[in-house]
């Protein structure tokens, strides 16, 4: 034994104690401390400011979901869950094609990604841009002969939120692709090579290689689609802040609270936006359980 | 013929592409070409004429000075700064005590960084807004600095992916010349980690100085602008002049297509590591 062993062993507690008593001091009071005040909050009617408040039950959850000002911001989530397929199809067609060699793959790869690095209002702005009367949409379609199919974008309310669904997909695909990419190209290059002399064409290497290796992933990206459509945020507070229709749960949360101090009932919907994550995590386990154990 | 058909396949793969590499780059390019472009020459030109004048700076002046971007550069750089080195040291803290000690309770501290991250950032301000005033961090720079520093499940994962492969061999060796256990942290260990320092600090930093609301909500004041929010401002005082928020808009996205071009081997590692446990 070294004279030192001793010693040791009392440091390590030190330095257990040490190392961890900040990062966990922070993690409680700024994450779960919140939690259980909103959780208190959510069966009162606190204004944010007084220092009484009553206890009201569950009427703030059951407003959530009785009000029609406050349900209906639900089917704006719609618009984005919808909108999710169409960005992980993309992402998938564009992994699949550039998991094979291929001139130029570098620059494709880069520009696809690119999109997912730039600021929130640097996109919302370029879509406002993009979108506005006489902007760059309706000239490119004016040009490609296509005038009769220009639309109010942003001011229409039956076509905002297709408008900043699409932005939304512009922002994200470059994500998914990437993840995509990097579950393809982790298939060793034996396996292709093996299927090549079988005399496997791409589709049969897509049907049998690729889609086994990147299934489970895809069913993952949708479940977590949940989360994202209903946690929708940025793009359209940044490009509309909610005006036309366009007013997701999230935006609704932060207002109820922010602009018009009903944090009891902000609380609530904060609540119900965790469970809403919560139940997703939990079907994530139930249904893509084989592989999550060897990470730890 | 089947010569014919794959040349067919490559065609409709190039073409597909184009389209993509289109969607992503016509609506960047009108933004910068319309950077250029005098208030004038913005309203009567088409959006992808080019400019008269490559060299005419006016919307950037605008930008930078009265449009506070030299400011949000200022501020966001401060945040930055404090709250990686801050995100760093925190985040290989935990990954070095979880990945060099037994002790109980490791699980449940690991299941706590990884719950904690499952609940929604910004809905939890309502109530995480109460106590940053309670701290008296409301409207200065330690309100954002302290609510990016906390350390999360991601980098605690990635910190201790590349800590795993740090033979325990070296803290022995350390240990016969009677080291402590904290110059092992910071003389060995720490200097080893900087690959994955690297991709953490991508990853964080990309998150950070991207990120609007938290700043908007707790550094109201324009005076407290960082870049971004600096430029959500442009709205108010230049409402139409698109050409004046464009110069805006390339400014915010200059430094991260930067950063992108340099470092693109780690910001491909980072984003598809920091995403397998979410």
């Amino acid at each position: 034994m070294h004279p030192l062993s001793l010693d040791y062993k009392k440091q390590k507690v030190v330095i257990i104690i040490a190392f961890l008593i900040i990062p966990l001091a922070m993690l409680f009071t700024f994450s779960f401390l919140p939690l259980l005040r909103m959780l208190m909050y959510s069966f009162t009617d606190w204004n944010g400011l007084s220092k009484t408040m009553e206890n009201v039950g569950w009427k703030n959850y059951s407003k959530v979901f009785s009000d029609p000002d406050y349900f209906s911001v639900f089917k704006v989530s719609l618009y984005y869950f919808g909108a999710s397929f169409v960005q992980i199809a993309l992402a998938l067609y564009f992994a699949t094609i550039l998991s094979f060699k291929l001139a130029g793959r570098n620059f494709f790869r880069g520009a696809l990604f690119f999109p997912y690095l730039i600021n929130g209002v640097a996109i919302g702005f370029i879509f406002k841009i993009f979108f506005r009367g006489d902007g760059t949409l309706d000239y490119l379609l004016t040009n490609l002969g296509l005038g009769g199919w220009i639309q109010k974008w942003i001011a229409n309310a039956k076509i905002i939120n297709f408008s900043l669904a699409a932005t939304s997909v512009w922002r994200y695909m470059g994500f998914n692709f990437i993840i995509f990419l990097g579950t393809i190209q982790s298939v060793p290059n034996e396996l292709y090579e093996a299927a090549e002399i079988d005399g496997a064409n791409r589709w049969h290497q897509f049907r049998y290689i690729i889609w086994p290796s990147i299934r489970r992933i895809i069913g993952l990206n949708l479940l977590l689609a949940i989360n994202g459509s209903i946690s929708v945020f940025e793009i359209p507070y940044i490009m509309t802040f909610g005006a036309n229709g366009s007013t997701t749960y999230v935006i609704q949360t932060i207002n109820t609270a922010f602009e018009r101090n009903h944090f009891g009932l902000a609380s609530a919907m904060g609540i119900i936006l965790l469970a809403i994550v919560i139940m997703v995590a939990l079907m994530q386990r139930l249904l893509f359980k084989e592989k999550e154990v060897e990470t730890w | 013929m089947v010569k014919i058909k794959y040349a067919g396949s490559t065609l409709f793969k190039y073409l597909t592409l184009l389209l993509g590499v289109l969607a992503v780059v016509v609506p960047i390019v009108v933004v910068f070409i319309a950077s250029f472009k005098t208030s004038k020459e913005y309203l009567s030109t088409s959006p992808i004429a080019l400019p008269e004048n490559f060299f005419n700076f006016e919307n950037y002046k605008y930008a930078f000075v009265d449009g506070k971007m030299l400011l949000g550069y200022f501020n966001t750089i401060i945040i930055l700064v404090v709250s990686l080195t801050g995100a760093t040291l925190l985040g290989s803290m935990v990954a070095f005590v979880i990945n060099r000690f037994k002790f109980k309770g490791r699980g449940v501290i690991l299941f706590m960084f990884l719950a904690a991250m499952m609940i929604p950032a910004i809905t939890t301000q309502i109530t995480t807004f109460q106590i940053v005033k309670f701290f008296g961090l409301y409207g200065t720079r330690w309100a954002p600095i302290i609510l990016f520093m906390g350390t999360d499940i991601i980098s605690i994962y990635i910190f201790l992916r590349f800590m795993e492969s740090i033979s325990t061999s070296i803290d022995e060796s350390a240990m016969i010349d009677g080291a402590s256990y904290f110059r092992i942290y910071w003389n060995l260990i720490l200097p080893l980690l900087v690959p994955a320092i690297t991709t953490v600090i991508i990853i964080k930093g990309v998150g950070i100085y991207n990120d609007f609301y938290i700043p908007q909500l707790y550094m109201p004041k324009k005076e407290m602008s960082v870049v971004s929010t600096a430029l959500y401002r442009f709205q108010g005082p230049y409402g139409k002049a698109w050409e004046i928020i464009s110069a805006g808009i390339v400014i915010t996205i200059v430094p991260i297509l930067g950063a992108f071009l340099f470092l693109q081997r780690y910001f491909y590692n980072g984003f598809t590591q920091g995403s397998i446990k979410s």
